[in-house]
């Protein structure tokens, strides 16, 4: 158990090592490029050069590497230079809003697909089986800035009762929850199909094991072969995949930020590849990494914690 | 023995291998959801196909004060707009049914290209293993670590059009603007899309090469480069696909999405997700611009989905 932990934990730092010298070769390997960028398009060449002396960009790469990667890990990853101010303080603020946006969505995604998966998965074949597998193929098919058009035109065009943006111009207060309901409402219907299948498929298998007949031939009532016998295992693997999943969902979370303009690490990301703000990009870019491979170590621990046949072995 | 079952399972001949390709679409005909789903989708392929063919104004010509009409209306000179017009005077219609035309065409060649990449890393990776297998996984995993979007704006604001790359494109090799955005993007795609490629292609090669007509065909002398090609690549084309159907559909919602992040493709050709954003900036009077665009991506993607759900249903059935 230490052990696996332990592999993945290398695996994740080569990972994040590897991602890192990619970045900084795509970004800043042409340094009198990247002067051009921070110092805007109209600076001379004089006071590029002078920049790249004063910020020890002349140093050799390898230097310039090391030096880059040791102050991102102790957080400091430079200046924006959109909005001068440090980039570790800008990508704390936006990604609390993405922890609220996210967290809410997650935990309504999971809830329904849940519930819609294991009702279709117990009576594989059935009508209801048939419309919920339907019904999550269309919704997965909908991106997220087509539903999110749909959903504008009926609820703010159309029915006026929602607002079309999320600002939150004086912060995630609760008088302002109404803005959430649009963004929450589009990631929840892209995302929850494909969870729910997951949970269909999971849930049909453990239907047919012998243990599950085995309970049903001696008598049980149907409702605790369910609650008791099935549930329990057939959970197991949708719940690591939704887990691996974070990093899709992080996906669908950028392009509902911008759509919404939600003050958000999505739009913070958006509007930095936009500017070319590098230093802020490269920080999203590792974040929005180590999110992804943090949620695969999480997802392949819990795995082996959930499942006794693995626990035991 | 061992020969003749492997000449038979191995070089088809290409008559029964069309009959079967074909009788598998007639077998769609049992699964109500996949016939919805190639209906959906050779609608809009044809369509795209088809398009100079319809009696359509010119999607790119502007009428002036003919601007953001709503949906049938006619302009001055009498001209009906069945959808309207956008915010330049363009008719709606002739835009949406041209703008198939492009996102077809490059998702098309991306998900192609992405595609071979895919397939090539993926079955010399199953076929070698060793420290190629350990190389090609690694990259993957690293590149699959970056959610999708991440990923495609680093690569685009690295050496998108507008950087010394796109730039050193356009002038020195004098492609134009949008050949320029067009590779580019289709360059991103498949760093994104072509490790989940390998990695499907990797996990059924590992598979089929244990078979006895590997053996076989080892024994018989074949190269391997024959073998990956000609033994292992068609045998694993019944998984493959569907999973080329789902592929599409996602590179569809990818090349729209960078439209609508005004990353794609340049003005003043119709696309889909330009579209979107383009109407977003109209309030009430472009809802009709950005509603006919969404519909037109979720019912192409739609198609393409439920084609693949029937087609796995089919593969499963035999």
């Amino acid at each position: 158990m230490i052990q696996l932990a332990g592999k993945r934990l290398v695996q994740m730092a080569l990972i994040m090592l590897t991602v890192s010298l990619l970045l900084f070769l795509a970004f800043e390997a042409d340094k009198y490029s990247l002067a051009g960028k921070v110092l805007g398009a109209y600076s001379t060449q004089d006071q590029r050069l002078l920049w790249l002396e004063e910020n020890g960009y002349n140093a050799p790469f390898v230097q310039r590497y090391f030096t880059w990667i040791i102050n991102a890990a102790r957080g400091d990853f430079g200046e924006s230079v959109q909005f001068a101010t440090p980039v570790s303080k800008l990508l704390k603020d936006h990604l609390l809003n993405t922890a609220v946006l996210g967290g809410l969505v997650f935990t309504i995604t999971v809830s329904i697909a849940l519930v819609l998966g294991v009702l279709s998965g117990i009576a594989e074949g059935s009508t209801r089986d048939r419309g919920i597998t339907v019904l999550a193929v269309i919704t997965t098919s909908v991106p997220e800035f087509a539903s999110a058009t749909i959903l504008v035109a009926i609820f703010v065009f159309w029915l006026d009762i929602l607002p079309g943006t999320s600002p939150f111009s004086n912060g995630l207060t609760w008088s302002d929850a109404n803005q959430l309901v649009l963004p929450v409402m589009v990631l929840v219907i892209y995302n929850f199909g494909y969870y729910t299948r997951m949970t269909r498929a999971s849930m049909a298998e453990v239907m047919t094991s012998q243990y599950v007949r085995t309970a049903i031939l001696k008598g049980l009532p149907y409702k605790r072969v369910i609650m008791r016998h099935a549930l329990r295992n057939a959970l197991i693997a949708p719940f690591t995949v939704m887990i691996l999943q974070l990093n899709y969902l992080l996906s669908g979370v950028i392009v509902t930020e911008v759509f919404f303009s939600y003050k958000g690490f999505g739009k913070l990301l958006y509007e930095a590849a936009l500017f070319g703000d590098i230093f802020v990009i490269e920080a999203c870019a590792m974040v929005a990494v180590f999110i992804a491979v943090f949620s695969q170590f999480v997802s392949d621990i819990g795995y082996t914690l959930l499942n006794p046949r693995i626990r035991f072995s | 023995m061992t020969d003749t079952t492997a000449e038979q399972t191995n070089t088809p001949d290409s008559n029964s291998g069309l009959k079967k390709f074909l009788s598998s679409f007639s077998l769609l005909r049992e699964s109500w959801v996949g016939m919805i789903g190639l209906f959906l989708v050779v609608f809009w392929v044809s369509i795209a196909i088809f398009v100079d063919l319809l009696p359509l104004q010119d999607p790119l010509a502007q009428t002036r004060g003919a601007i953001n009409l709503p949906m049938l209306t006619e302009d001055k000179k009498g001209i009906m707009h069945w959808m309207g017009t956008d915010d330049r005077g363009r008719d709606l219609l002739a835009r949406l049914l041209h703008g198939s035309r492009v996102v077809l065409f490059w998702s098309t060649l991306a998900t192609i290209v992405a595609y071979s990449v895919g397939m090539l890393m993926g079955v010399t990776a199953g076929y070698r293993g060793g420290w190629w297998d350990e190389i090609i996984s690694f990259m993957g995993n690293v590149l699959l670590s970056f959610p999708q979007i991440v990923l495609l704006l680093v690569i685009l604001t690295a050496f998108g059009p507008n950087s010394n790359v796109g730039v050193w494109m356009n002038s020195t090799l004098g492609l134009g603007k949008t050949v320029v955005s067009g590779a580019l993007i289709i360059v991103a795609i498949t760093f994104s899309t072509a490790p989940q490629v390998a990695r499907i292609v990797r996990g059924i090669v590992l598979d089929l090469k244990t078979r006895d007509y590997i053996a076989a065909a080892e024994v018989r002398g074949e190269g391997p480069l024959w073998i990956m090609l000609v033994e292992l690549l068609p045998n694993a084309r019944g998984p493959l696909i569907v999973d080329a159907c789902l592929r599409l559909g996602y590179v569809i919602i990818t090349i729209a999405l960078l439209g609508f992040l005004s990353l794609g493709l340049p003005p003043p050709d119709p696309d889909w997700g330009k579209m979107i954003s383009d109407g977003r900036q109209w309030g009430y009077n472009g809802l009709n611009i950005m509603l006919w665009p969404a519909l037109a991506i979720s019912s192409l993607v739609l198609g393409l989905n439920l084609l693949a759900d029937g087609l796995r249903e089919i593969s499963l059935r035999d």
